[in-house]
């Protein structure tokens, strides 16, 4: 049944509703996989059992004609997301044993439209990280491995853990979270598709919160199409999130493989970094040369405060992330270590509860945040990121999408930049910008690197309209036919 | 302005946070590197710019004030560290 793992989530459900194969059966097949491929850590928790019981009951609906529209479609669930009854746990051993009460509203939306879970997926603690490796449990390993090659690489992070599902076929599709890159940058890696909606598309509630104002899920998965029949299902505006939008959800799998003729392409000039490896810049030529064919026009723009968008978010998400996670004290729930005191109590419980990088972002926080410095360091920041979405507004005047790479580089190798925290954000160099305007990207796998390592590029779009990243991350994907897969070797 | 070991001492027990004194002068070191690399915005001209602190450009909707949920202490309890009947036990705050 190997080969059920092998279909796109579109084939998937094809093959469900015209009976080739039950739920159960493609269920199993997954929950097989996962087990046999528990050297890349790419799963914090399997629940089988859950699977097979939601496969089930997915079959039972089928046969009485009552199918949602991802009905029995086994996924992986990015740690992040509540989920009842299931261990949740932020890759962090603050709530290293946290067992919800309540399903987040992302999830809940996939349950209702039938989907299957079939485990928890690892990522970076808090989702603070690019390589996976501040996770509690370890870092994921990429599938992909160089060519003739046997060192680790990373998926990329946040969603390390979902990133390599997907691409060694754990899942048909997972779902993801994005502050600063971390659905796009791991899908550049992993060679696969993932989408950051418009801030406000997907409800927060239920999602371990990181930085309220630019956290957003997504979903991950093998093809464009893919993406879009889950983003259907995830998004929609939620009252429990005051910040969720108050708008239709539209059928985006309908946007794939329409035409993209006369579409107005921007190629911001700014996204030429110093020390881009040359075949990132060959494969974003490439890119253009294949929405040109595609019938789109090629406009250069300027985005003149690119450059300031990595240290302004690294001011944001901080302040943010000190605020949120003030909640994490030992009292009501989580890690509790007993001190001499009250305040001794909160510090050793935090103290052992957190890693690294939370508390040294949790002290940048509390640092720019606290008196003397919050204008200066803080404010600043936010008006710098108004700069920035000043910036896209004015090139959205000019085009209807940007094309750039997603990362400066291929995945690159477990502990290879661990040791410098700046190199380490500076993976997020073309994924930030859109999280600090709010705006959507995506990024399609369009190539390979000279050690056969996948290669992305991202579209950004206006707010609201995924609909044309869809159609255009199509195009890309039609043109690029990316066919490659990692070699097994878990 | 440098960070230094007495800075990340009153910023850790602000966020409470217990660092260990053989740990403040590397965190400084590392604060201050990034930091550092922050300090480039002062190059961006922000006179008169509107602080952006959200991408929704919707107002914050208002919601009738109104129980929507409760009533179940086991749920509410059931991750609690440490409890006696229907309440959390935390340290004594009060002498």
């Amino acid at each position: 049944m190997s080969d059920l793992t092998s279909l796109t989530l579109k084939a998937a459900l094809d093959g469900l509703n015209d009976k080739s194969f039950s739920s159960v059966e493609i269920t199993q097949a997954h929950v097989e996989a996962v087990e046999a491929a528990r050297a890349l850590n790419a799963y914090v928790l399997e629940t089988p059992d859950k699977a097979i019981e939601m496969a089930k009951a997915s079959d039972a609906r089928r046969a009485s004609g009552n199918a949602g529209p991802l009905d029995g479609a086994p996924l992986g669930i990015k740690d992040l997301f509540c989920t009842k009854g299931v261990r949740s746990t932020a890759g962090s051993k603050i709530i290293g044993e946290f067992v919800p009460t309540y399903e987040s509203t992302v999830t809940s939306n996939l349950w209702r439209d039938g989907a299957v879970m079939l485990g928890k997926l690892n990522l970076d603690e808090f989702a603070m990280g690019s390589s996976n490796e501040t996770s509690a449990w370890g870092p994921v390993v990429n599938p992909w491995r160089a060519q003739g090659g046997n060192t680790k690489l990373t998926p990329g992070g946040s969603s390390g853990g979902s990133a390599a599902a997907v691409a060694a076929q754990l899942c048909l599709g997972a779902t993801a979270t994005d502050t600063g890159g971390s659905i796009r940058q791991p899908a550049s890696f992993t060679g696969t598709v993932g989408i950051k909606p418009t801030y406000g598309r997907c409800s927060r509630w239920g999602i371990v919160a990181f930085a309220s104002s630019l956290d957003q899920a997504g979903p991950m998965a093998r093809t464009v199409e893919d993406t879009a029949i889950l983003l259907t299902s995830m998004a929609g505006h939620d009252p429990k999130d005051s910040t969720s939008l108050p708008v239709e959800t539209p059928d985006f799998a309908s946007f794939v493989g329409k035409s993209v003729k006369g579409l107005r392409i921007g190629v911001p000039k700014e996204y030429r970094v110093d020390n881009m490896p040359a075949e990132i810049d060959a494969l974003w030529e490439q890119g253009i040369a294949w929405l040109k064919d595609a019938g789109c026009e090629i406009v250069e723009v300027s985005l003149p405060h690119t450059k300031y968008a990595l240290p302004a978010y690294y001011i944001v998400a901080p302040a943010e992330a000190s605020s949120n996670l003030a909640r994490y004290d030992g009292m009501r729930y989580g890690l509790r270590v007993e001190g001499a005191n009250l305040t001794d109590t909160y510090e050793k419980s935090r103290a052992e509860g957190f890693g690294a990088e939370v508390k040294r972002r949790i002290l940048i926080g509390t640092y720019v945040l606290s008196a003397g410095y919050y204008d200066a360091y803080y404010v600043k920041a936010l008006k710098v990121r108004r700069r920035i979405a000043d910036d896209f507004d004015q090139a959205f005047e000019k085009v209807d999408a940007l094309l750039t790479p997603t990362a400066p580089s291929a995945a690159f190798g477990l502990g290879d930049r661990s040791d410098d925290p700046v190199a380490m954000y500076l993976n997020d160099i073309f994924t930030v910008t859109v999280n600090l305007a709010g705006l959507p990207g995506m990024s399609i796998p369009a190539g390979l690197d000279a050690s056969g390592l996948p290669l992305g590029l991202q579209l950004i779009g206006r707010a609201l309209d995924e609909g044309t990243l869809f159609s255009l991350g199509g195009a890309l994907e039609k043109a690029a036919n990316f066919q490659a897969k990692p070699a097994k070797w878990w | 302005m440098a960070i230094d070991a007495a800075t990340v001492r009153k910023v850790a027990r602000l966020a409470r946070i217990a660092e260990p004194e053989e740990k403040l002068e590397g965190l400084a070191k590392e604060l201050n590197g990034i930091m550092a690399w922050i300090e480039q915005l002062n190059e961006v001209d922000t006179d008169g710019v509107e602080p952006m602190a959200s991408a929704v450009h919707v107002p914050l909707p208002m919601r009738d004030d109104v129980v929507t949920d409760g009533g179940d202490p086991e749920v509410v309890l059931s991750n609690s560290p440490k409890r006696a009947g229907n309440f959390y036990v935390v340290p004594k705050v009060v002498e």
